[in-house]
């Protein structure tokens, strides 16, 4: 079985990785370019701490093929902030103390990001239902939601 | 003598007494104590042992003071999550 | 004993203690840079993977390893060979790795390291076992009947007189409480007797067991893991691997979640085993269906409870009986659910027995205040009934008969201060308590308690040459307690929180570390940092004396200075933390406070939780649509961690009472290990969690803490119990209360034609 070469965008880097027919972009991610931020909390579509986005849609990375990623944009937890500024979401989690294991987070992040993006000002219900595929064993989502819809509103002030 | 109360299981380790009278003036010697007058107990005092001394819970803590009007319990070993 | 007038922790004046800030590991945590326990690598590193039994009973009759060993790439197979019999951790050992039997589906049979996943998976299907299989038992009431499949043929159970004859799957017979229950109930004008059932339900941490093991040949290992407690842990696999403590050196990762399911060793142990046979890193992490499979569990539960009250709410006796099964091996929390049972009440008359029973299902870990919630499922909702039938309302009832400081506990001491009065109080006082419900909505309420426990800290806080505080803890921060025990630091010393660093140090650093559990974190490692504070303060007036030349008696330490005081006040301008810590080296040199110290003192937590459940009586499908968690936690040192635990508690509460559980099928294998068919809340499940933090200051702690990690959950079940009951109009008496068993619930009830 040989491997597969594959050339794509990193968080607007370009990357070129060999991985095996049946990698997942995950194991890709975690194992062979030292990007540990995606988690693999179930390996099976069903927990969302691998979210990571590819053309700018939210996926699962646990349910994505290495191979699939060639030509992609690929966005990560790793590239959410700029230098030394978190994004809005990033600072209100940490405002609203919305993490106490953390091992969700950056699942969070990126599914948040992806909402934010394709609708500024979500309802509670919104944010509720597009984070539902976001398991979080530790916080109850209270504190999440609101860092989410506070995230929202100040970006849209901004 | 410091009246000590035996609770749940502990009780069993110490042939089914409620309570016993013992002189001692730590958490140590009560045990010592209770182990000379019940050789089963030894083990489960090995096992670590819980003491409520006046309503405030001691895990395995030896030297812990008491008097004759202390409210003395020899609880289950506690665990937590 | 404790006096109640005086109360010194309530009237002190924080200044950094009770506010917000973010915490020191937060930037880590938002950006992926938090390295957890899957998430570090070695040179060379090997990939482990654990061969698992798929029978629930059988005899392990062969193991034959020849063809794995024989695959390119593989470099070692352990197996019950390779561990020593070890009389002191013999449940332990045979957990890890199955030796005469294998007790459940899931058991560990074999592990394997070779240079890749891929190999190493394809190593594990050459691996063959012969089993003999034998007939299982899954269920705890059909294993405590005579003629059960029996797990151990030497248990003998304890804690009866005479003791058995003959081996059962009873481990041990518990037995508490006082007075005179018949003569209690004889005085009853009411009594309520139910019989209960719960499942068992998975801690669901989010992230899976993982660890990096290496061993070197001169008899030293590292390992890498994520744990409630690395210095338990090293306990564990020193003594597994027969190697001394010292020469192992476990180092905690983040650690992504535990609730209790991270306190033992599952993989660790043959992590470090096979890294010894092959001289080379090993990693090993599980993937969630081996979490499922294999990892703790909490126990399922049958019981019967039975109170009796007069006309007026006084109750007059509580009796229960448990029974909980805790998977392969002895050691189920019956003993604190029937310690807990009856905790919130002054009872003259209570008697609860517990009994311990295994089954063929995976060994139970602690999760969340071990045994307490069941144990409050099935009171709590008698407590409601009995409310009902007497008319009166239930938060009233539980006042009449509420636990205060003074009254003897249903486990035996008498309470010091104690805050459950005061959760009822904020029950009743909080707007949710008398807002409307809403059509096929029905509210709910109960209250629950937990112990908590100090145990063995260590602590150690060193003053940096800026004056910046470098604070090592040796318990893992497994919901923000680094924040928590930056802001003792902060507040004792009198600096501001920025200036204070806190990290988890590894088994090296410091000295032993019991497991962060029991709700002991903030209290006991608050209380040991506090004292390092203490103890580094009197080292800094010291140094201030010596360079005013004036007696150390003469210092004071206030407001973050050294001030010359008594009859050299106003002598000398004050020297802050950083002029002293500039200069440390030469007035004697570096300056650090520790603190090693079995801590005592720990108060005891109560909560009262007010639940709104819709059901939809089409379905059987019930909704939380209003929560509030009212919690005692003495004094809140970051609030925001502390309404944390009580949002998490809750929501876990509401997976165990509606959706969580073990499904077995007939063969004994478990037909639901992944998050798709275990159902754990998600966002859209849940509404916002209010809390209400209620602070009766714990006299035992200098500033008033009582742990909060575990009470959260003992109270929820029963609240939804009591709100999807008053909605559907059945009395549920089963978790979970999933639709379909609603359904059938509201169904009957429409048959029987009552109202
Ligand atoms: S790891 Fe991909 S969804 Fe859980
Ligand atoms: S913070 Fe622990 S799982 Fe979300």
């Amino acid at each position: 079985m040989s491997q597969i070469h594959v050339s794509t965008t990193l968080n607007g880097d370009p990357v070129e990785y060999l991985c095996e027919p049946d990698e997942t972009l995950l194991d890709v991610l975690r194992d062979r370019l030292g990007l540990t931020g995606s988690k693999e909390g179930c390996g099976s579509g069903d927990c969302g701490a691998c979210s990571v986005t590819v053309d700018g849609r939210l996926v699962c990375s646990c349910l994505v093929l290495g191979a699939e990623a060639q030509d992609r944009e690929i966005e990560t937890i790793e590239g959410v902030a700029q230098g030394e500024n978190l994004h809005p979401l990033q600072q209100k989690i940490l405002d609203h103390a919305a993490l106490q294991c953390g091992v969700c987070t950056p699942g969070f992040i990126v599914a948040a990001k992806a909402l934010l993006e394709r609708n500024p000002d979500p309802s509670e219900t919104e944010v509720r239902y597009w984070l539902a595929g976001n398991l979080c064993r530790c916080t109850g989502y209270d504190k999440i939601v609101r860092a989410v819809m506070d995230a929202a509103q100040e970006m849209r002030g901004a | 003598m410091v009246k000590v109360v035996l609770w749940g299981s502990v009780r069993a380790a110490a042939g089914g007494a409620e309570t016993v009278e013992v002189e001692a003036k730590n958490v140590r010697q009560i045990l010592d104590r209770i182990g000379e007058l019940h050789p089963g107990f030894k083990d489960r005092y090995d096992e670590g042992v819980t003491v409520s001394i006046d309503g405030q819970i001691y895990v395995d803590d030896w030297f812990q003071p008491v008097t004759e009007d202390s409210e003395v319990y020899l609880l289950p070993y506690l665990e937590g999550g | 004993m404790l006096d109640k007038t005086k109360d010194p922790v309530a009237e002190r004046d924080f200044k950094v203690v009770g506010t917000r800030p973010v915490r020191p590991d937060g930037v880590d945590k938002v950006t992926g840079r938090a390295r957890f326990g899957a998430d570090i690598s070695a040179p060379g590193m090997l990939v482990g993977k654990v061969k698992r039994s798929p029978h629930a009973h059988a005899k392990l009759v062969s193991i034959d390893t020849e063809k794995a060993l024989a695959l390119p790439g593989v470099k070692a197979v352990v197996t019950r060979d390779d561990f020593a019999e070890n009389k002191k951790q013999c449940d332990v050992l045979r957990n890890i790795m199955a030796r005469e039997k294998v007790l459940y589906d899931g058991h560990a049979v074999a592990a394997v390291a070779a240079t890749s996943a891929t190999v190493a998976r394809k190593a594990l299907k050459l691996i063959e076992v012969e089993y003999d299989v034998l007939p299982h038992v899954i269920d705890v009431d059909e294993a405590m009947k005579p003629g059960a499949p029996l797990l151990h043929d030497d248990m003998i159970t304890k804690g009866v007189d005479p003791e058995p004859e003959t081996a059962s799957n009873i481990a041990q017979r518990y037995e508490f409480g006082h007075g005179d229950v018949e003569k209690g109930f004889a005085e009853a004008d009411v009594v309520v007797e139910r019989d209960f059932k719960t499942a068992a339900a998975h801690q669901g941490y989010i992230e899976p067991h993982a660890c990096l093991a290496s061993f070197t040949p001169d008899g030293q290992g590292e390992l890498w893991c994520c744990t409630q407690g690395h210095y338990a842990i090293r306990g564990f696999c020193a003594d597994l691997l027969g190697m001394d403590i010292s020469k192992l050196r476990v180092t905690a990762s983040e650690i992504g979640g535990g609730f209790g399911g991270k306190t033992t060793v599952f993989l660790e142990p043959l992590a470090l085993a096979l890294s010894r046979k092959t001289g080379r890193p090993v990693k090993m992490v599980m993937s969630r269906e081996e979490v499922f499979r294999a990892s703790g569990p909490t126990a399922s539960t049958s019981s019967r409870v039975k109170v009796g009250a007069t006309k007026d709410g006084k109750i007059t006796a509580g009796e229960a009986e448990f029974r909980y099964q805790g998977g392969a091996f002895k050691g189920s929390p019956v003993q604190f659910g029937a310690m807990c049972a009856f905790a919130c009440y002054a009872l003259e008359n209570v008697k609860t027995v517990g009994y311990d029973v295994v089954t063929n299902r995976p060994k139970q870990a602690a999760y969340r205040a071990p045994g307490a919630p069941m144990a409050a499922f099935a009171v709590e909702s008698v407590i409601e009934e009995l409310a009902v039938e007497l008319s009166i309302d239930p938060v009233e009832l539980r006042l009449i008969n509420a636990a205060e400081e003074g009254d003897q506990s249903s486990f035996g001491p008498t309470f010091p201060r104690i805050g459950l009065v005061e959760t009822l109080e904020a029950t009743k006082a909080h707007e949710h308590f008398s807002a409307p419900l809403g059509p096929n909505q029905g509210r709910g309420i109960a209250s629950g308690y937990w112990f908590n426990f100090g145990g063995a800290t260590s602590v150690s806080l060193n003053i940096q040459p800026d004056g910046t505080v470098a604070l090592a803890v040796g318990t893992p921060d497994i919901g923000g307690s680094r924040a928590s025990m930056s802001l003792m630091a902060a507040e004792e010393l009198g600096i501001a929180y920025e200036k204070v660093k806190a990290i988890v140090a590894d088994t090296a650093s410091l000295g032993y570390n019991e497991v962060s559990h029991g709700s002991r974190v903030t209290f006991a490692s608050g209380l040991a940092t506090i004292e390092a504070a203490r103890n580094a303060k009197k080292i800094l007036c010291a140094r201030a004396a010596k360079m005013w030349e004036i007696p150390e008696e003469a210092v004071e330490w206030v407001d973050g200075h050294a001030r010359p005081a008594g009859a050299n006040a106003g002598d000398f301008e004050p020297m802050s933390l950083a002029d002293i810590a500039k200069v440390a080296e030469q007035t004697g040199g570096p300056i650090s406070g520790h603190q090693e110290h079995n801590a005592s003192g720990a108060g005891a937590s109560f909560a009262t939780h007010m639940v709104d459940v819709e059901v939809d009586p089409e379905t059987g499908r019930a909704h939380v649509v209003r929560y509030t968690a009212v919690q005692d936690a003495g004094k809140a040192i970051h609030p925001s961690y502390v309404e944390g635990q009580f949002q998490g508690g809750a929501a876990q509460g509401v997976g165990w009472a509606l959706n969580e559980e073990y499904i077995y099928n007939d063969d004994g294998r478990l037909e639901n290990p992944g998050f798709l068919d275990y159902r754990i809340p998600v966002c859209s499940d849940l509404p916002m969690l209010d809390t209400v933090i209620v602070e009766v200051p714990n006299p035992g702690h200098p500033y008033g803490v009582r742990g909060v990690g575990e009470t959260g959950i003992v109270p929820p079940m029963a609240a939804i119990a009591n709100a999807v009951s008053a909605a559907a109009g059945v009395r549920m008496t089963e978790l979970p209360m999933s639709p379909p068993k609603l359904l059938k619930a509201i169904n009957a009830k429409k048959a029987n034609g009552s109202a």
